[in-house]
């Protein structure tokens, strides 16, 4: 695989000098507390919103703060948690006397990192909440494990819930939304590849032609079970069902369809694959009333596509409708 | 053979962890990328690395000291859940040190159980689960166990470092519960967890340089 790079080991920093260059007006780089934050600084009395992941999931989520979605992100390196240092800046940076709601996905060591962080916190002055994203169906919650992943949902969960911070709502109405949000929403991936990271420069699985990976997160690594490519249509319809079988949504109920690209996969691949599930959910009655398409919620370079279906309530398709400006969503403004 | 570990011995055990952490850093790579994103090697090396550069004498002068600077660099530069645990491991063994200039065989004893105590805290683990506790729990009760019936430090060391090996070695054979790994379920087996795989090395370390 054919990469631009400088140094591997600066392939995340020079990302994130590039990104706040693109876009000073929007957000800005602190390479000291390695932290991305808005041009502006906080808005008084607003609660702040904060996440962090592993890079390589790119616009995940230094692409999201901005006006209506986030206050701060905290990138690791690749597929690699933030540390807490990372997070306790965010959060302080943030904070404007309403709080910090932490958006945290439900992966091992982002769970423990921004616990460590919460508890260096609890010294300081600052109310904090979290919410947890675990929206994976292909992850069964066995007590015990490590549980279902958060996926697309965090997109979800970053405009909605921003939004709601953004008009004003306390941090415990928002944490109340983002987690309806969170509760709403369902996401199965599936890779047609793997990914090569930079520092490893070979892919992180051998995935033979006419084979795909069901059941992906966003780490590059193998998912759940291996099973035949068929075609489009075939693919759509498993995905739909592992999605509608666990979010069993309400009759006729109207809901918004995100269907994500995993970084490699054509934006034409995406909207084909829209248009099978369009089908699909109106075949049984459910209302796509709301839709995103894109690569959202990347893997690096791997070919693949996730599905998150979100079951609406106004609310939730009047805060998805607020205006919104980022680097990578940007609506209404 | 000496009865107590110094400050000096400790920093010797860590200038060895490092060492064997960089050596094995493709093959800690490999093992991860089997059931994660392969880069358990990479991450433990940058923390490593990142420990011997902050190791001073002005933060390093007791063992409460030294090994609170090599947990407190762990969780700043490692991220991910190795960061956290390895970061917790040593920490709670530093916190377990109390004002003592050299640690006896209990003493020793008693700062292990707490690093071990300490990952079960943050990371939610039992034996079973295919994570470095696999590795680190059967090594703790070795030590008590050798320790208990009169045997001197370094046989205590030897027997945990075995029992960590072996405590490896098992998690071939389990399915995983915690972590990325456990998204993959029967995927995982016939294969060492990479963090078990790690922890023993480090407890390896141990019994080369403080016994």
């Amino acid at each position: 695989m054919q990469k631009f790079l400088n140094a591997p080991a600066d392939a995340v920093t020079e990302y994130l000098v590039g990104l706040s260059a693109a876009h000073s007006e929007i957000v800005r780089f602190d390479a000291d507390t390695r932290i991305v934050t808005r041009t502006g600084g906080p808005k008084a009395g607003k609660v702040g919103l904060v996440a962090g992941g592993g890079s390589g999931c790119e616009p995940l989520h230094n692409g999201y703060v901005g006006h209506g979605m986030l206050d701060a992100a905290c990138p690791g390196e690749i597929f690699t948690s933030p540390v807490p240092d990372q997070i306790v800046a965010a959060t302080r940076a943030v904070d404007a006397g309403a709080g910090v709601l932490h958006i945290i996905k439900n992966f091992s060591g982002e769970v423990m990192n921004f616990g460590m962080a919460a508890e260096l916190l609890a010294f300081d002055d600052i109310t904090t909440d979290s919410v947890l994203i675990n929206d994976d169906v292909a992850v069964k919650d066995i007590p015990g494990t490590a549980g279902r992943r958060g996926l697309g949902a965090t997109i979800l969960v970053e405009k909605i819930a921003g939004a709601a911070a953004e008009r004003g709502d306390s941090l415990e109405t928002v944490a109340g939304i983002a987690r309806r949000v969170n509760r709403g929403a369902r996401t199965f991936g599936v890779g047609l590849s793997s990914c090569t990271p930079p520092l490893r420069g070979k892919p992180i699985f051998e995935l033979p032609e006419g084979e795909v990976e069901l059941g992906i997160g966003i780490s590059g690594e193998p998912g759940r079970q291996r099973a035949r490519l068929g075609t489009a249509a075939e693919l759509a319809s498993v995905m739909l069902e592992e999605v509608l079988t666990d979010l069993q949504p309400a009759q006729e109920a109207e809901v918004l369809v995100f269907v994500n690209g995993m970084g490699a996969t054509p934006q034409s691949e995406l909207y084909l694959l829209y248009g099978e599930f369009e089908r699909g959910l109106q075949t049984r009655g459910l209302k796509p009333v709301r839709s995103l398409v894109g690569n959202y919620l990347t893997s690096l370079d791997q070919a693949g596509a996730a599905l998150t279906i979100l079951e609406l309530d106004d609310e939730m398709k009047e805060l998805w409708d607020a205006p919104v400006c980022t680097p990578s969503i940007r609506w209404g403004v | 053979m000496p009865e107590a570990i110094s400050t000096q011995a400790l920093a010797d055990w860590i200038h060895e962890s490092a060492r064997l952490v960089r050596t094995n850093k493709e093959a800690l790579n490999d093992l991860d990328s089997t059931c994660g994103d392969g880069d358990h090697g990479s991450n433990l090396h940058r923390g490593f690395s990142a420990v011997v550069e902050a190791l001073e004498p002005e933060n390093s002068e007791s063992p409460r000291a030294l090994l609170k600077t090599v947990g407190a660099t762990l969780v700043s530069k490692v991220g991910g859940s190795s960061g956290a645990l390895y970061g917790t491991f040593f920490l709670r063994m530093a916190l377990a040190c109390g004002t003592e200039a050299v640690l006896d065989g209990r003493a020793f004893g008693k700062a292990f159980a707490a690093a071990a105590q300490g990952i079960v805290d943050r990371g939610q683990v039992e034996v079973g689960d295919k994570t470095l506790y696999d590795a680190l729990a059967p090594a703790v009760e070795a030590y008590e166990r050798e320790v208990s019936a009169g045997q001197g430090l370094g046989a205590a060391l030897d027997a945990a470092a075995e029992a960590a090996g072996a405590g490896r070695d098992a998690t071939a054979q389990m399915m995983a519960r915690k972590g990325r790994a456990s998204y993959l379920g029967e995927r995982t087996l016939g294969y060492a967890d990479a963090g078990s795989t790690s922890m023993a090395l480090i407890i390896g370390a141990a019994a080369k340089t403080l016994g």
